[in-house]
């Protein structure tokens, strides 16, 4: 019997090693895995690298994680928020490396890895400083470069609803970055508001099947702040 | 800038640059819209026009600003601010979203700058080499992966100088990609000879506009 729900944060977290790279879901504080984030402070891995939209707000969650020390790099497309502060202490004292990623680049690098693409051809940011050292390459009298998969170790993921198989549904722009995370690492981690009887779910309105998840913690955390 | 008072010709405000770019965009047109005065347009659409509005994180057919007492805490736009979803919306995934922006599945996106080029490069994300961290978030993909893209901006910065320049002395955004320009003194289409003025402030002449503006302008015909 397939059952991937998880009891404990210390299970959910079990095995993360230290110089993994996480991806984090969310997108500001929706659909972000508040929970798991504070499971991976206090499973102490570090030399993280962290895939994430935003370095995290305030003092808390992501910050927190970056102000421990435990992250070597982040990769994200908007290295700022209503409060960054903890990111760019770190970065102007060059105890971070920060690779920027357009929004749209990041998304697609991951869905490759998920689908067993290596590397693809993009317009975006040709002509740029962030095409800087890449592949360049014309298709039919445009140019284009190359950007490479990116691939996770874990993926840390906020489910609205899952049954035991790890079957996912999303809560409005919840969704985000979530589902192309679960398919791009070897061990995806979901803390789910809800979690229901195999069955329940419709099957139109699964976007995550179980195939991309590996553990599920039911975590009721309530509605995300505004941020 | 100022009210010129020997002409008495007028900047137009954030609000009435707004206005005027949602004047330009035609019924069932999908559009993005950066952040700043580009999220106003969405307010003054006509009412009779049904314009679908994508936002990068996953959103088709955003809507206004939730009235209180009717916010849902999980949907919200790439400015992060709260919306709500119009009738016939739905939600994807980030890949997915960004499929639509890079598959050149939008007619439209209109975002702010820094600087354009009389070529048609954008400046939008960065103000120097040497911005400590600055955040593209998605602007890069938008401005190649659209059918057309609008930019709407002040003229010239707060110290007067030009934002239609010849060459861009900002980080590059892309190149090539700007099909329109909005500012608070006129209306330029981006050709290959460069800015041709489409319309003006009342009361303002070219020479008015020139004199403010570092890439050479001319009328359209």
């Amino acid at each position: 019997m397939i059952n991937r729900i998880v009891q404990t944060m210390a299970d959910a977290m079990a095995g993360i090693g230290d110089g993994s790279t996480v991806l984090v879901g969310g997108f500001g504080a929706v659909g972000q895995p508040s929970a798991l984030i504070d499971g991976l402070i206090e499973h102490g891995a570090k030399d993280l690298t962290i895939v994430s939209n935003n370095p995290g707000v305030g003092r808390v969650g992501l910050a927190r994680l970056l102000e421990l020390g435990r992250v070597r790099k982040i990769v994200c497309s908007f290295p700022r928020s209503s409060d960054p502060v903890v990111f760019e202490q770190l970065y102007r004292e060059g105890k971070i490396e920060l690779e920027i990623v357009p929004q749209g680049t990041m998304a697609e690098r991951m869905r490759a890895a998920g689908a067993g693409i290596p590397a693809f051809f993009t317009a975006t940011s040709v002509g740029t400083k962030l095409a800087m050292g890449k592949e360049i390459r014309e298709f039919d009298g445009r140019t284009y470069v190359m950007e490479k998969a990116l691939p996770g170790d874990v993926a840390l993921v906020e489910a609205w609803q899952a049954d035991r198989w790890g079957n996912l549904t999303y809560r409005a722009s919840g969704r985000n970055f979530n589902p192309v995370m679960a398919m791009a690492s070897k061990l995806t981690i979901v803390q789910s508001q809800h979690i229901v009887e195999l069955g329940e779910l419709d099957p139109e309105k699964i976007v995550t099947p179980g195939m991309f998840v590996d553990r599920v913690l039911h975590v009721p955390y309530g509605d995300p702040k505004p941020s | 800038m100022s009210v010129n008072v020997a002409t008495a010709w007028k900047p137009l405000s954030r609000a009435q640059m707004a206005v005027r770019v949602a004047a330009d965009i035609p019924d069932a047109w999908y559009v993005n819209l950066g952040i700043g005065i580009p999220t106003l347009v969405a307010d003054h659409v006509p009412a009779e026009r049904e314009v679908i509005f994508h936002s990068e994180n996953g959103v088709v057919g955003m809507g206004p600003a939730p009235e209180p007492g009717q916010v849902d805490p999980w949907l919200i736009n790439a400015g992060k601010q709260r919306i709500t979803l119009r009738t016939g919306g739905s939600y994807v995934h980030h890949a997915d979203s960004f499929a639509m922006i890079r598959g050149g599945h939008l007619d439209l996106c209109v975002l702010g700058a820094f600087q354009v080029a009389e070529n048609g490069d954008i400046a939008n994300w960065a103000t120097s080499d040497n911005d400590t961290a600055p955040a593209v978030g998605g602007a890069m993909d938008l401005c190649v992966g659209v059918k057309r893209l609008w930019v709407v901006m002040e003229h010239t910065t707060k110290a007067g100088e030009s934002r239609l320049v010849r060459k861009c002395s900002y980080p590059l955004t892309a190149l090539g990609v700007v099909k329109r320009v909005y500012t608070n003194l006129a209306v330029l289409d981006v050709t290959s000879a460069g800015f041709e003025v489409a319309e003006m402030v009342p009361g303002l002449t070219l020479q008015d506009l020139q004199n403010v503006t570092e890439a050479p302008l001319k009328l359209a015909s």
